[in-house]
């Protein structure tokens, strides 16, 4: 806990008259997949249980080589397989998945209990479980698909793009595994162009339509990713639009601070009524059985 | 590997063949991925299925498991007839120049000296023109000749058109001839290009002769000694490249030396046997290194019999074992069942003993039926090992394994705790021959021990109850050599002292004799300065230099690479003598100018060859000596007549073959290759087994331990055994993904999950639609009882390459049903 209160916090859930503002700039953090040099070899999701302690999970051969079909309290990093036909021959793409660490999180938006997620200064989105009431609508408000809740804690979980290590100035346990560099990790401004020059290197190897996958819906996310065919993110089970609802943006921007005026409004409005017009009086023979003094 | 692993970054194309790197050495893998992030290299993956390799390949080619041969030798085909290869090297640095004697001829798919009853070659029939006891032969610089050997291998490729290859191969002639056009585009002086490659090309009856076709296309493109070059075998474990390199197999002694055999009484005899003769060309003589025979040899014997060992009795070389026959795997496991010798008349029993170090027999070995019966057969077993195996446990195997009840089993198991990898220290030796000390991470739990001790205190035991007792021949255990501080637990540090080498008395310098290389007691620098006089002690003269006076070279860890070229000269040694690129000598043309200046290997710089430690005399000026050094040719060998079945690769189909071979039916598979007549070795024939198999590794397990784990990452990973289908056959069996699914071999059968895939795709074989199908090997009974599965060695058959020996799990025949 004590390294999570190094970090600043740039916003947090439920918290209706915004975030609180640091006095210094941190800069952004971002983790950068290139599926196009990802062989699948899992030592990511290896490496998140092992440093996350995540408890082990009794899976079953189904009939593909992606160890779970989603995320999972338990599991918050997982290779997605997906192999198709394509150009007269077949594709296997691999693709990590994981908490996307959006610029506007969808899932803080959508929290209705105060400081149960925050997102850091240095835009790390993570759950406090000791303020997380288990509602689950940060499950609505992530386009994403990636807040899962544990039946046994009655509380969210998801990748904490390894907060703790990221304190403590190492990188995310996932990046130091992968054996392949698929993975990097560093300022949002450095994976950007990092990925840049990856997208220009695979469209000069007849890869048009190659993309660095940073949604602008939800103004960006600190997980930037490489893909080959970036005309289909769907491909790589990817939304093609992500943004956070319509619905909790309305519940959280207008319907709530709304329905806190409303109920600010109401108890300031009863109060004044009170003291304008005083108590209720009740008039009759009810008095008397009520044990009301005389008037 | 003749190059390294990270000397792949520096390759402009990458041939990835006969392996799945990508699956089976993720780590080494970012080589690759670096070579084509940095330098924009084409990576080609050819595989029957579409692996995760191929996931990042710039081209994937499919092709029908066992028939690399046609495939290889359609791209010597296409080289030499587009002329895409580099005339300039194959005239300097190969044998394509040499006149190759009248007896040679190939006909209908066998070579000239085929003895039909031995089903064996006499190789007589494939030699060189001249008299080889003399120092000329018949060359032709112009390579026209029809009688030399570029000439001949151009005709014996002839028939390996793209549409036989397609034919044969059932790879789609478009997509091979994309392959060429890639593959053959490294041919220029200043490209290079790699092939790597793994059990997907050893595990074959004809394992050998598909390296062999991968070696000659590297050759005729000029690759091989070049950085970025090279033939790059991938080894299947951690330290199997050590262990083979301190004699893992009954043919050989450290340092790959041949072990004697019966007839050959003194070291004289065995010297005879075992040297080449030199050959030398009019402008290159031979170094034909292994004349310095003697100098490994008497260093070997005085590490082992140290001062027992004199030049009066041969330096104890009549204690050194001889071998009588043929004690590789598969027949070691066929006397053990049949409880009888093959050997002097069938008079001799079957071994009655066995010892299992860290190898799982019923696991690995093929034919599990087999193994288990012929371990039931033994007296007693000694079996060391971190997990209760399966040949642990192979009197218990479940009754699917046609094992014995138990209570009928008389063979005592001995199940001796040892440590793991991270309990011991020493070296691995990985597959760029780097030895690399590696720490011990913590002790071993409970009782179990290092290697070493379990080693050292079963000699020292064996040795008090031959001085105790007497026995046949009990000198070579008296008067073996073990002079350790700590006998029953010697320092491994130590015994890699020993191997290295070590001056028995002063070494007097050849250039001037009042001076003196090295004083008695002193570690030697390296194999140069080994003596035949018994004055150097060595147990293992290619790892000489590991543990120099300057201390343990496997503990160097400097990341300094001046040349760029990744060959960290001072990271740990690499075998021999530090050299990180074999061959080297080929990197540069006749006036030692580099092929190409931005790689270069060697370069001669007037006065000696600078680089990386040359691979020849450094001091022997360009036209003294060719390129490679350990042949009597002193030049690569597009023509290899020392192999058991034939000079030039040619196809054949694997001993279950699925057709009649389209280039000569009569001799379908390969005639050399022997088969075993035990009544469990059984061979499937095509009419009743359509499908090919092949088997493979994932890379979240290794081999069969790792589903021992309980509760591990790994078993998370990939929890179970299954068998990837194409989705045709799949819908044409009713076969849905994720069901049940037998697959069945004329030795057994097996069950698991099916796994339908795109990856596996129908192929048109002799023009007919033909499937095949596959399945990873991790699993066995005795894991983890959550994590069990069958044994994948249940269906492969008793088939070997004849000249390792090594088995054909890659290619046989099968059903498949829904379960």
């Amino acid at each position: 806990m004590s390294v999570q209160q190094n970090l600043e916090i740039r916003r947090s859930s439920a918290a209706v008259w915004g975030s609180l503002s640091g006095m210094r700039s941190v800069p952004t953090v971002s983790k950068y997949i290139d599926t196009t040099t990802c062989i699948g070899c899992k030592a990511c999701e290896a490496a998140c249980i092992e440093w996350n302690d995540l408890r082990h999970i009794a899976t079953e051969q189904t009939g593909t080589y992606q160890t779970l079909p989603t995320l999972h309290a338990e599991y918050w990093n997982l290779i997605r397989f997906n192999e198709r036909d394509f150009d007269g021959g077949i594709v296997w793409l691999m693709r990590k998945d994981q908490c996307m660490h959006c610029e506007e999180p969808g899932c803080l938006a959508a929290c209705p209990a105060p400081g149960a997620i925050v997102q850091y200064a240095n835009g790390i989105v993570d759950v406090n479980p000791d303020q997380c009431i288990g509602c689950r609508y940060c499950e609505t408000g992530c386009p994403f698909d990636v807040p899962r809740f544990h039946q046994t804690t009655g509380k969210m979980a998801k990748c904490t793009l390894c907060v703790d290590r990221v304190a403590v100035g190492l990188e995310p346990a996932c990046i130091k595994a992968c054996p392949t560099g698929c993975l990097q990790f560093g300022t949002k401004d450095d994976m950007v162009a990092l990925g840049s020059r990856r997208v220009d290197q695979l469209k000069g190897t007849g890869f048009a339509n190659a993309v660095l996958y940073n949604p602008e819906g939800v103004h960006g996310t600190g997980v930037v990713t490489v893909l080959a065919h970036g005309d289909h993110p769907e491909w790589y089970d990817l939304p093609r639009d992500p943004h956070v609802p319509l619905l909790v943006k309305f519940w959280k921007s207008v319907l709530r601070p709304l329905g806190g005026i409303a109920i600010f409004g109401a108890v300031i409005g009863a109060f004044a009524h009170y003291t304008k017009f005083g108590p209720k009086e009740v008039r009759g023979a009810d008095a008397r059985d009520r044990n009301l003094p005389d008037a | 590997m003749t190059n390294g692993w990270v000397d792949i970054k520096n390759a402009d194309v990458i041939l990835a063949m006969g392996g799945n790197p990508a699956e089976n050495h993720p780590v080494g893998f970012r080589w690759f991925l670096e070579a084509k992030k940095t330098r924009g290299a084409k990576l080609v993956a050819v595989d029957p299925r579409f692996t995760r390799t191929a996931a990042v390949a710039d081209l994937y080619a499919p092709i029908r498991p066992g028939t690399d041969i046609a495939f290889l030798n359609g791209l010597i085909r296409y080289a030499i007839d587009k002329k895409r290869y580099h005339e300039d090297y194959v005239k300097l640095h190969t044998n394509g120049p040499y006149i190759v004697g009248e007896k040679f001829a190939f006909n209908e798919g066998l070579f000239s000296g085929f003895d039909e009853a031995k089903s064996e070659y006499a190789k007589d029939n494939w030699a060189y023109q001249a008299d080889p006891k003399t120092t000329a032969y018949g060359t032709d610089p112009t390579m026209e000749n029809p009688r030399c050997v570029f000439q001949l291998l151009k005709a014996h490729v002839d028939r390996y058109t793209p549409e036989m290859v397609e034919r044969i191969c059932g790879t789609p002639k478009a997509t091979f001839v994309k392959v060429c056009e890639i593959v053959t585009s490294s041919y220029p002086a200043d490209k290079a290009g790699t092939i790597t490659y793994a059990l997907g090309w050893t595990q074959h009856s004809t394992g050998v002769q598909m390296i062999r076709a991968g070696a000659v296309l590297q050759l005729l493109l000029g690759n091989v000694g070049r950085p970025g070059g090279g033939m790059n075998a991938f080894r299947g474990h951690s330290n199997i490249q050590g262990a083979t390199d301190t004699a893992g197999t009954f043919e050989i002694l450290p340092g790959y030396l041949k072990t004697p055999t019966g007839p050959l009484a003194t070291l004289q005899a065995y010297y005879e046997n075992a040297v080449p003769t030199t050959m030398n060309k009019q402008a290159w003589a031979s170094m034909n290194y292994w004349t310095n025979y003697p100098k490994f040899m008497v260093s070997l014997l005085k590490a082992a019999w140290g001062k027992a060992a004199t030049k009066d009795n041969d330096w104890g070389y009549e204690w050194l074992p001889k071998v009588d026959g043929n004690y590789s795997w598969m027949y070691i496991f066929d006397d053990m069942y049949r409880g009888s010798s093959t050997r002097v008349g069938g008079k001799e029993p079957g071994p009655e003993g066995f010892i299992t170090f860290g190898m799982n027999p019923v696991g690995l070995g093929p034919n599990s039926k087999k193994m288990v019966a012929a371990l039931s057969k033994l007296k007693w077993m000694v079996v060391v090992e971190n997990v209760e195996t399966e040949t642990a446990r192979f009197w218990n195997a479940p009754k699917e394994y046609g094992g014995a009840e138990p209570s009928k089993i008389q063979t005592e198991v001995f199940l001796l705790p040892a440590a793991s990898f991270a309990e011991k220290d020493g070296t691995f030796t990985n597959s760029a021959r780097w030895l690399q000390w590696k720490w011990k991470a913590l002790d071993p739990p409970g009782q179990s021990k290092a290697d070493q001790e379990i080693i050292a205190r079963t000699f020292l035991a064996v040795r008090d109850l031959y001085k105790k007792e007497g026995g046949a021949l009990p000198d070579p255990i008296l008067k073996l050599s073990w002079s350790y501080p700590n006998p029953v637990n010697p320092d491994l540090g130590e015994v890699l002292k020993e191997m290295s080498g070590k001056a028995l008395a002063d070494i007097p310098d050849p250039k001037d004799k009042t001076k003196v290389l090295k004083t008695a007691g002193q570690q030697l620098d390296g194999f140069g300065q080994l003596q035949d006089d018994g004055t150097t002690s060595c147990g293992n003269w290619l790892h000489s230099g590991v543990y120099t006076e300057a201390g343990n070279n496997a503990q160097r860890r400097s990341t300094a690479d001046p040349t760029g070229l990744g060959m960290f000269h001072n990271w740990a040694f690499s075998w021999p003598a530090n050299r990180r690129i074999m061959y080297n000598r080929a990197s540069a043309d006749a006036e030692g100018k580099p092929w190409d200046p931005k790689r270069p290997g060697i370069v001669w710089n007037g006065e000696k060859w600078v680089g990386d430690v040359p691979d020849i005399k450094p001091d022997s000026p360009p036209g003294m000596y060719g390129a490679f050094i350990m042949l009597p040719e002193g030049v690569g060998r597009l023509y290899a007549p020392s192999l058991n079945d034939g000079p030039f690769p040619e196809h054949y189909e694997a001993v279950e073959a699925a057709i009649a071979n389209p280039l000569h039916p009569k001799v379908t598979s390969n005639p050399a290759s022997k088969k075993f007549s035990s009544d469990k070795d059984i061979y499937g024939k095509k009419e009743d087994f359509p499908i090919v198999c092949t088997t493979y590794r994932l890379t979240e397990h290794f081999h069969y331990w790792t589903q021992h784990q309980h509760k591990g990452t790994l078993n998370e990973l990939q929890p179970g055994f299954f068998v990837e289908l194409p989705e045709g056959l799949a819908k044409e069996r009713g076969i849905a993904n994720g069901s049940q699914v037998k697959v069945i071999s004329a030795r057994g059968e097996i069950q698991g999950v099916a796994m339908v895939t795109k990856r596996l795709q129908q192929l048109n074989i002799d023009g007919k639609p033909a499937w095949q199908i596959g399945f990873p090997i991790h699993w066995g009974f005795a894991g983890d009882p959550n994590h069990t599965g069958p044994l994948a060695n249940t269906l492969t058959p008793s088939a070997m390459d004849p000249n390792t020996w090594t088995p054909e799990y890659k290619a046989f025949l099968v059903r498949v049903e829904k379960a």
